[in-house]
């Protein structure tokens, strides 16, 4: 059993960091500020999402496991709410040059 | 070489890296924002380093607060950054400034480096008496027990920067509200974050400062994170800084240093001295005094961010 969680852990961590990786990848190549938006808020919700998945099986207590989603509500929460505002700077005053 | 040591290798590489850019930055915003990413940086090493404590204030003092001021400060300076920009020191005092700068960094690294081994410490003393504190962290307890003078002076430090950044107001609007007036419709989305967030912000903030008495966190930490709350809601403009002549914000502001003196003083009739406290009573005492000093830093750090008062008192 703790070797299936095990699997299961490193499986969601490693697709975790891959899509972080993505992410990055994007907010590197992306050629506007509005994709280059999209790509950091897909990194943050399914990266973190994926991470705080695989670390859930490693949190040791309910009250753990229940922090880290919190963590992870907090940050989609904070990440959306940046990304409509610095989409709507964008729009208003035309991209950064 | 372990995966560890790589890792914080990278780490610090990492934090070189974004110092350069912060120093190397063109505009006064984007070095704010390198700052910004700089005290995260430096409160992942504070973690490795097992300082959680620092780590916890690096983020939320460091990062946060911090940051929140440099960018209103880089706002304000906006329309000066042509000028400023225009009277750039001339190459051979920038090489000197550069040079004085490596040495100081020369000098700090020759004093850590050049440290016995095992350093010098006060942490055995610490451990040794933090039972009679009551205290489970031991950070709490330097703060509020071993070296309790500094901390009270710290938080007069921080009323005094508010009258600072209050006394910066013309005659004619002292004692009105910081800011603009109240705009007629909050920024929808922002708006939308401040009414969520605060209630899970201020249950989080009180847990902080309430488990800061046994493991990491504390009033500072604490507060900070009330701070943050207020901050958002006056940004979102749900709500308004208040004038500064309140009578409520006044005490508030002072309610931690006066309440952390008055302990002091009453440490001659009650304990064996200036800023000691009755043994058995330590505890709840270092937990009364924290509270206050929780409500002053949630208040202060915010009237600092708001600025001068710019509108007149209502009469």
């Amino acid at each position: 059993m703790s070797f299936a969680l095990d699997v299961f852990s490193i499986v969601a961590n490693g697709a975790g960091v891959f899509f972080f990786v993505a992410g990055i990848v994007g907010l590197l190549r992306f050629p506007d500020a509005l994709t280059r938006l999209h790509a950091l808020t897909k990194a943050d919700n399914l990266g973190l999402g994926l991470v705080v998945l695989g670390l859930l099986t490693r949190a040791g207590s309910l009250l753990g496991a229940l922090k880290l989603i919190a963590i992870w509500a907090l940050v989609q929460l904070a990440g959306a709410t940046a990304a409509q505002l610095i989409g709507r700077a964008v729009r208003r005053k035309g991209p950064a040059v | 070489m372990s995966v560890r040591l790589a890792l914080d290798i990278g780490l610090a590489l990492l934090v070189f890296a974004v110092a350069a850019r912060t120093i190397f930055a063109r505009g006064a915003f984007e070095a704010v924002v390198d700052y910004v990413a700089y005290g995260l940086l430096l409160s992942i090493v504070w973690i490795r380093l097992f300082a959680v404590d620092v780590a916890l204030t690096e983020d939320a003092i460091g990062g946060g607060v911090t940051g929140v001021l440099l960018i209103g400060a880089a706002a304000r300076l906006r329309s000066a950054e042509t000028v400023a920009a225009e009277e750039t020191p001339s190459g051979s005092l920038r090489v000197f400034a550069a040079c004085l700068c490596l040495l100081v960094t020369a000098v700090l690294a020759g004093v850590v480096l050049l440290l016995p081994d095992p350093g010098p410490t006060l942490a055995p003393q610490a451990a040794e008496h933090l039972a009679e504190t009551g205290l489970g962290n031991p950070v709490t307890a330097v703060l509020i027990a071993y070296r309790a003078v500094d901390t009270m002076l710290e938080k007069v430090v921080l009323v005094l920067a508010v009258v600072g950044v209050w006394s910066l107001a013309p005659d004619r609007f002292w004692g009105g509200a910081p800011g603009e007036a109240r705009a007629a419709r909050p920024e929808p989305t922002l708006a939308f974050l401040a009414q969520v967030l605060p209630p899970l912000g201020i249950l989080v903030g009180i847990h902080v400062f309430w488990a800061g008495a046994n493991e990491p966190g504390g009033a500072f930490q604490g507060g900070a994170i009330l701070a943050a709350m207020w901050l958002i809601l006056m940004m979102a403009r749900l709500t308004e800084a208040p004038p500064v002549g309140a009578l409520w914000l006044r005490l508030a502001l002072v309610a931690g240093p006066a309440v952390f003196l008055a302990f002091g003083v009453a440490g001659f009739v009650m304990a064996s001295g200036f800023f000691s406290y009755p043994p058995g009573f330590a505890k709840p005492l270092i937990l009364f005094i924290e509270a206050f000093m929780l409500l002053t830093i949630a208040v202060t750090l915010p009237m600092l961010v708001a600025g001068p008062p710019r509108r007149e008192p209502r009469p």
